[in-house]
């Protein structure tokens, strides 16, 4: 099968072209006054005037132009618009840090009973057992994953989650009367790290890494001071390996009074296999949506729970669920606690993603103990694999590992030499990828590489899956010896091609002129 | 047990040979002996050892079993999300796998369908708040009244945030959450007969942050409170009730700066709390501040209208510590039922939805105070939600209710002292007039019943 158009673009072949084309249309295009699919239900009280209820200065003047559409024509626009979208149910997703493992179906299905879907957030607490339940059952099992004994599910995210980290931190030093400006962040961080630092109200200390990509240690001692609040790390890291000199990087964090963070993006690496609270870190977060397999949506929504040692446990966001011993030989009562006068107050409304928790709740019940570590041991396996075989069939030629050891569950290669040999960028090789149906892998991240190209293929892909991925990178490195302009100019068969992304924030046009 | 895994026993050795190693356990040697777990996690923890699938839909059914869900009762609690009516085009459309399980449009080729579907759904926040630029969604809505916050801190520098108490308290205590770090203070104006009372705004405000309709269900005077704000040199933060947004006056209309609120009752399920969304409005000065990701429109290499994240600059993977925030994803399924929603109810069907639950929310309001023993917390407009003061222990009223099969609302004294028997109402346009009817017979009865009990204990102690 060719993935290159004989020539022109695919629009341009198109038989059709010259007929009008509605397939790109917005839903507020497709209005039309007159049509609609919302009945209202009959009104059973008196007919009172609106305006005696509302008076007019409260009044809008007009109704919002929302979309006047029937029902068949949202449900036709919507399906449309889902065929423009690339997904991982479909198609291979390799995409680095972000854990695109399967998402099983029964979760869809245990999320949507109307005990847990239609529970109102304020509903009394002996009359949502089962959720406060569940919700204590999960903060025990991410506990156990995590090795440390206290959890809070609240955050919203991971970001979210490292924003409780750097408040609690802030916490636990004030309660003892330290106050302290800087927290540090490897070279390698997410980008998010350096952000919540800023908005906990810290000044950001980079820390360099080593020749093997690991945190440098001279610069970790050098750096870290009495006014170091926090050292925020990824382990393994976003170079994907794991930070060997972890035992002494906790050991200079905590002899200056630090606390140590656990970036949990990459979890998946170890589960089962060694937990950051044997590591010496304080507090970890973990991305539900990544290594507990809570549906992307597209950007959202997921979770970031986090997991604390004793020392920072009194800190802990509000409310927490709680098990309290039954009277008379009744059984347990789960509770929400609010009696906790060091916390550091809410960091959300109500008590977190519940949703994302049931269906988080259901992987770790299907997988247990042996499963999770399964798990982890797989996606190693996977990701090792994966590079071996692009190594094998000569990709390292042009697409270098960054730190040439084995990797974790993810590994970062170089497209410096191809775009010096071969005249394209990492770009362009992810883009001519989308004309082979698959999903690129991360690009231009971590930043220390040059030109690169995070690849993470996760435990629940096929061996077949993962040559067919090393088949197309041949290939497409085989297309642009002989001819780059092919992928430079990719793609070619997706509904739209490339976007020119620098007029979009030039002259912003981020709503629909109506 | 199943891990979803798919690698044979054969894959497996042909991918160690592969790789050069012997086993597995040779890909973790670089992790400490030490800290190597040799026997796993524990499976006699809340773990577990593995179950087949039938086996966990049947616990997770019994767990929902031992919850009262809104299904399950005549419910009127409301207090920030609510019982609405979702419709059933919306589940159809967000299970599909298109839409539910990518990641973040990094590649826009292959995102058109999410990216298209922010773009629509920020025009219809526009439309509904009355600003010009909205994000493609938060978290949800109290922290997005945190991050409003932020982004007046950032933008005027000023010490301190004048926050009325008509405000969520959850927003509320979020807000101050974040403030810490921030280092901003965080002061409470009053409300007085259920409307916001500001101080003396000095120099040093910040941002004036208010809710309409407020926590008590009362329809404030936005325009007066903005105006406040502007004369002060603050910023106006509104957080809103996005279905009253079809009656009232918009936000924008009214001169706020930032519109943010909670998105729930935009086609999205209660869940206890979450996965919702919260939605961020600014005007056109505030855009570069933004947090969170942005649609924007383009054209393709053939001229070719389409649709990119846009404005990435202010975003934490490329400025990293000087991001306008941390935030690195949007709702963006929540956000989809949201701009699903909107477009279900359409232009006449938002007023005409908005109508009837402000009828029958008058009709309640009427009959529940004509009840011995229950008045109004404030003579305000409401839409869909009022505040009642009962004569009588509240806890002991809701109990009494709950036995009839009745939730009649949320009890206000946690976070209203003043207000220790006071008792939030909502009225969506699931409750009906016989509905409501019986919410008045059966509050009815239980305030009675109680005021019996202290009446019979004053008796006693006299």
């Amino acid at each position: 099968m060719s993935h290159l158009p004989e020539n022109g673009s695919a629009s341009e072949r198109s038989p059709k072209s010259n007929l009008s084309d509605s397939e790109g249309l917005t839903i507020f295009e497709r209005s039309k006054p007159g049509r609609r699919a919302f009945i209202a239900p009959a009104l059973d009280v008196p007919d009172y005037e609106v305006d005696e209820l509302l008076p007019a200065e409260h009044r809008r003047r007009e109704p919002p132009r929302l979309p006047e559409v029937s029902e068949p024509e949202i449900v036709r626009h919507f399906n449309r618009l889902s065929k423009r979208n690339f997904d991982l149910d479909t198609g291979f997703y390799p995409l680095g840090s972000c854990t695109m493992k399967h998402n099983p179906k029964l979760h869809e299905r245990v999320a949507a009973m109307p005990g847990h879907a239609k529970l109102h957030p304020l509903q009394h607490p002996g009359r949502a057992q089962g959720a406060l339940e569940l919700m204590w059952n999960l903060q025990q099992a991410l506990g156990q994953v995590a090795g440390l004994p206290h959890v809070s599910l609240q955050p919203s995210a991971g970001s979210h989650g490292e924003l409780a980290g750097v408040l609690l931190t802030r916490a636990y030093h004030e309660d003892r009367g330290e106050q302290r400006t800087k927290v540090l962040t490897p070279d390698t961080a997410h980008g998010t790290n350096p952000a919540t630092v800023t908005m906990g109200g810290y000044e950001v200390v980079k820390v360099g890494i080593d020749a093997r990509g690991n945190v440098d240690l001279d610069d970790l001692r050098a750096k870290a001071d009495t006014d170091v609040a926090c050292l925020m790390l990824t382990n393994p890291s976003t170079l994907g390996l794991f930070e060997t000199g972890i035992d002494e990087i906790a050991r200079i964090v905590h002899d200056v009074g630090a606390t140590l963070y656990y970036d949990g993006a990459n979890l998946n690496a170890i589960m089962g296999i060694c937990r950051p609270g044997d590591m010496g870190f304080d507090i970890v977060h973990f991305n539900l949506h990544k290594t507990f397999t809570q549906p992307h949506g597209g950007g959202g929504p997921g979770a970031g729970p986090i997991a604390v040692s004793e020392r920072i446990e009194p800190y802990l966001p509000r409310p927490q669920v709680v098990r309290r011993d039954g009277a008379n030989g009744d059984g347990p009562f789960f509770d929400l606690d609010y009696e906790r006068p060091k916390s550091i107050g809410r960091l959300r409304g109500f008590q977190g993603n519940y949703g994302v928790f049931v269906r988080s709740y259901a992987y770790i019940r299907s997988l247990g103990a042996a499963g999770l570590r399964e798990v982890s041991e797989i996606a190693v396996l996977n990701a090792n694999y994966l590079l071996a075989k692009l190594r094998e069939a000569g990709v390292a030629e042009y697409l270098p590992a960054a730190y040439d050891r084995v990797c974790m569950h993810e590994f970062v290669l170089s497209g410096a030499p191809m775009k010096r040999e071969l005249g394209i960028r990492t770009l362009d090789l992810a883009k001519r990828m989308l004309d082979f149906g698959i999903h690129p892998p991360t690009v231009y991240f971590p930043l220390v590489v040059d030109e690169a190209l995070m690849i993470e293929p996760t435990e629940t892909e096929t061996k077949e899956t993962l040559d067919r991925f090393v088949e197309i990178v041949v290939e497409i490195l085989r297309e642009a010896r002989e001819d780059p302009d092919i992928a430079l100019n990719a793609p070619y068969t997706t509904p739209v091609r490339r976007l020119d992304e620098a007029a979009a924030a030039r002259r912003p046009v981020i709503r629909q002129a109506l | 047990m199943s891990s979803y895994v798919s690698a044979t026993a054969e894959d497996r050795r042909e991918m160690l040979a592969k790789i050069g190693v012997n086993s597995i356990e040779d890909l973790f040697a670089d992790i400490p002996a030490r800290l190597r777990l040799e026997a796993g996690l524990d499976g006699e923890s809340a773990v577990g050892s593995g179950l087949s699938e039938q086996e966990v839909y049947e616990e997770l059914r019994a767990l929902a079993a031992r919850n009262i869900s809104a299904e399950d009762e005549l419910s009127f609690l409301g207090a920030g999300m609510y019982d609405h009516y979702v419709p059933a085009l919306i589940d159809s459309i967000i299970e599909r796998s298109e839409f539910l399980t990518p990641y973040t449009p990094y590649q826009p080729e292959i995102s058109q369908g999410g990216l298209q579907a922010m773009f629509e759904y920020q025009t219809a926040i526009s439309e509904l708040t009355g600003l010009p630029v909205s994000n493609a969604s938060v978290y949800e809505g109290p922290s997005a009244v945190g991050a409003a916050g932020y982004v007046a801190k950032v933008s005027n520098g000023r010490s301190r945030f004048v926050v009325s108490r008509g405000v969520h308290p959850h927003s509320r205590e979020t807000l101050r959450t974040l403030a810490r770090g921030w280092g901003t203070e965080v002061v409470e104006a009053p409300l007085h007969d259920g409307a916001t009372v500001l101080p003396e705004l000095g120099k040093d405000v910040s941002a004036v942050i208010v809710q309409q309709p407020n926590f008590l269900g009362a329809v404030e005077d936005l325009t007066g409170l903005a105006d406040s704000a502007r004369d002060a040199g603050a910023l106006a933060i509104c957080a809103c009730d996005p279905l009253p947004l079809a009656l009232l006056k918009s936000p924008g209309e009214c001169g706020v700066d930032i519109a943010v609120g909670e998105g729930q009752t935009l086609g999205n399920r209660l869940d206890f709390g979450g996965p919702s969304f919260g939605f961020f409005a600014a005007t056109e000065a505030l855009l570069r501040r933004m947090p969170g990701r942005i649609a924007g429109e383009t054209r393709d290499v053939d001229g070719k209208r389409g649709f990119v994240l846009t404005l990435q600059t202010r975003e934490q993977h490329i400025r990293r510590e000087k991001a306008t925030s941390n935030i690195c994803t949007s709702q963006a399924l929540n956000a989809l039922a949201g701009v699903i929603y909107l477009s279900w109810l359409g232009r006449r069907g938002i007023v005409e939805l908005g109508e009837l639950m402000l009828k029958r929310t008058a009709y309640a309001r009427g009959r529940l105070t004509s009840i011995e023993g229950v008045s109004l917390l404030h003579e305000r407009p409401v839409v869909r939600e009022l505040a009642l003061a009962l004569d009588a222990p509240v806890a002991g009223v809701i109990d009494r209710c709950l036995t009839a099969g009745v939730n009649p609302g949320y009890a206000l004294g946690r976070d209203y002292p003043e207000h220790q028997d006071g008792l939030l109402v909502a009225i969506t346009e699931r409750r009906t007039r016989a509905d409501i009817d019986r919410l008045c017979d059966v509050l009815g009865a239980a305030v009675a019943a109680e005021r019996s009990l202290s009446v019979g204990a004053a008796g006693v102690r006299a």
